[in-house]
């Protein structure tokens, strides 16, 4: 009770109040805009947080992070293009439901399985905390290295038909961490005696220029293109009551997104899928789903909204992000000398708490500014698509110029934006050159203290968790050599799809 | 979910045009960098392996240099898909508008946030073919805005303008501190 009265103490501030309301209204109004996302506006806004405190920082983060699959779903049931790529799913049987005339019905359904995920999955979190407080400590430098080259294999291998390219930039990825000066004989890394490179690649900068600048470039090198969305009419509230009716499909679909968003490098295709294919396998009409079968859009909603809480759950408990995101939070807590892992559960434990309920406010609040401004937002959907690049180019700039005031660092930036446009044109995975640099920091220092108790080989795995996350590596390449046995010998074919194209306007 | 029927093809990410291009010189780039290592990071004398300041960069870099020419040896072997050079001419067109990025970034330590903003905002919406007034309205409002949020309500750290040195006392006063 004392932590939850001192937690709330945290909170009962107006600054973390208006972050509260600015990140998760912000983050409905980013995710309806087809073409933006949570990521460009999470790193346009990070340099800008740097100077919050973490509360306020991490709560406007959180909000927009939290928040932008719920407008996702918007664009993608009213004019069939996903808001955000992980609401592509919803596009299945949320169109086809609007085409049907049952728009309304769509979005309240949709918004009430994203609240139902986003609720579960804080409620998960909160109801392992002392599991994860009890077993946080039991991570040591062998541990921790060991996770995180697990996440990094998992990354890789996540990018299914792309593993080769997938590999090659996280490597990218570990190479940019290593450039500059090193910690231990200060000696200088491929700074071929330059200036600005002795210092190293700052992560913000590459952020920004791979997520932000290349979002830019990208809509402004194509053709415009301003959609235009129905109205909805009529009231929104009818989907929490039809949701019980489907209460199953929406508490499985969650426990999807709980357990996918808790694996690092996974998340919420993983979780929408195995939601799908489930809510499909046990319907009473499975030929309703990519029609406009309710099930369906539940499943993918409920799991994909399930995913930000239980992402937090590696990232606080174990300072390990698996994804871009929560990558770029870390850096948050780095600047604030809030060191994420074991610590923060046994030191900081009322700041833990204090995110879980800000967690918790964000989803009441999103939910409510839905219910009465969807048709606000459907109009935010036609901002055409050219000056939504002037834009973030604009916006980029704040990013990356108020980190030093540095022309360096925007030229920089500016380079990672031409090379993230081309990798997603090419239909290449970005997050794994930020995993690599963040994963690579973070295997760089753990290997090297844990060495000082390593003898021989079989020192590094003779902990009990260590042991673990070495065979779940050992099993992860097994598994992932056995599925490639089996497709090579069933040649089956597979039809080209697009939905890992991040380019989705 | 006709596209997929399992995990495995969920996952799946398939080329587009121009992957050759792409895996060509990123592997041309990555064996420019392993041939570097000597030269570019240092070897400890009496440090363990995984301590060496060498040994995080060689990861990297072999890394990229071993899945680079994997990559570029799965491009190689595919079937080619129309439009290599459009797709490539796409990333150079990109190239005008890092220009204007960068030139922006030049104006605003000597026009200030201010007027740099509402310029460049100005600009662009005309280059990109907006020549109804109300865009360019929308356009100049947008910039307002952007400056009043994040240099004057939040205090984001950017330099005063050269520019605004030249306005009267007072003036030049507020508008460093605000614009």
């Amino acid at each position: 009770m004392d932590l939850l009265l001192s937690s709330l103490g945290t909170l009962a501030r107006l600054d973390v109040l208006l972050a509260l309301l600015v990140g998760s209204i912000g983050g409905v109004i980013i995710g309806a805009i087809p073409g933006v996302g949570a990521a460009v506006a999470i790193a346009i806004l990070l340099p800008a947080t740097f100077s919050f405190d973490p509360i306020v920082g991490l709560t406007v983060l959180l909000g927009i992070y939290g928040s932008s699959m719920y407008g996702g779903a918007i664009p993608a049931i009213l004019i069939n293009t996903p808001g955000t790529a992980v609401n592509a799913l919803t596009t299945y049987d949320g169109y086809p439901m609007t085409q049907k005339g049952q728009a309304r019905r769509a979005l309240s359904l949709a918004y009430s399985a994203s609240f139902f995920g986003g609720i579960l999955s804080i409620l998960c979190l909160i109801l392992l905390s002392p599991v994860l407080a009890w077993i946080a400590p039991m991570f040591g430098s062998r541990e921790i290295f060991l996770a995180a080259l697990l996440g990094i294999i998992l990354v890789v291998l996540a990018h299914r038909g792309q593993v080769f390219a997938a590999g090659m930039l996280a490597s990218f990825g570990i190479f940019l961490n290593s450039v500059g000066l090193e910690p231990v004989r200060y000696s200088r890394r491929y700074a071929f005696d330059q200036s600005w490179l002795a210092s190293g690649v700052d992560l913000i900068v590459v952020v920004l220029g791979l997520f932000a600048l290349s979002q830019a470039f990208m809509l402004l090198v194509d053709k415009d293109d301003a959609p235009k969305a129905q109205r909805v009419e009529g009231s929104l509230f009818s989907g929490l009551k039809e949701l019980f009716r489907f209460k199953r499909v929406a508490t499985v679909s969650s426990g999807f997104g709980v357990l996918m968003g808790m694996i690092p490098g996974v998340g919420e295709f993983t979780a929408q899928f195995l939601s799908y294919t489930y809510a499909r396998r046990t319907s009473k009409t499975p030929e309703e789903f990519g029609k406009g079968s309710p099930e369906g859009l539940i499943a993918s909603e409920a799991a994909n909204n399930a995913v930000p809480g239980a992402a937090m759950i590696p990232l606080l408990a174990l300072g390990i992000p698996g994804e871009a995101l929560t990558a770029m939070m870390l850096s948050v807590f780095y600047v604030h000398n809030v060191v994420p892992g074991p610590g923060l559960f046994q030191n900081d434990m009322d700041f833990v708490v204090a995110l879980y309920i800000v967690m918790l406010l964000l989803n009441v609040i999103v939910l409510g500014f839905l219910m009465f401004s969807t048709n606000l937002l459907t109009k935010i959907i036609q901002v055409p698509t050219r000056f939504l690049g002037v834009v973030i180019l604009t916006l980029s700039f704040v990013g990356v110029y108020s980190l030093r005031n540095s022309f360096t660092d925007c030229a920089i930036a500016s380079a990672f934006g031409v090379l993230g446009l081309i990798l997603k044109r090419l239909n290449l995975p970005v997050v794994p050159i930020i995993l690599g640099m963040v994963l690579g920091g973070i295997m760089e220092v753990k290997l090297r203290s844990a060495m000082a108790r390593v003898r021989t080989p079989w020192d590094m795995i003779d902990r009990p968790i260590a042991f673990i996350l070495f065979c779940a590596i050992l099993l992860v390449i097994g598994l992932h050599i056995r599925t490639l046995v089996k497709e090579h010998r069933a040649r089956a074919e597979e039809p080209d799809h697009d939905i890992h194209d991040s380019h989705t306007r | 979910m006709d596209r997929f029927q399992t995990l495995q093809q969920m996952f799946k990410r398939y080329r587009r045009p121009g992957d050759l291009v792409f895996a060509t010189v990123f592997l041309l780039f990555a064996t420019w960098l392993a041939s570097q290592l000597q030269t570019q990071t240092v070897w400890a004398n009496g440090q363990h392996l995984f301590a060496q300041p060498r040994f995080w960069p060689a990861v990297g870099v072999f890394g990229m240099v071993l899945f680079g020419a994997l990559h570029f040896l799965g491009s190689l072997a595919s079937d080619r898909i129309p439009g290599r050079w459009p797709e490539v001419l796409a990333w150079v067109r990109a190239l005008e508008f890092v220009g204007w990025f960068l030139a922006y970034v030049w104006l605003v330590p000597w026009a200030g946030y201010l007027l740099a903003t509402l310029l460049f905002m100005g600009a662009l919406t005309i280059r990109m073919g907006y020549r109804d007034g109300r865009m360019i309205a929308a356009a100049l409002a947008t910039g307002l805005g952007i400056v009043l949020l994040f240099r004057t309500a939040l205090q984001v750290r950017l330099p005063g303008g050269q520019l605004y040195h030249h306005l009267p006392d007072g003036l030049s006063t507020f508008m460093l501190t605000w614009f």
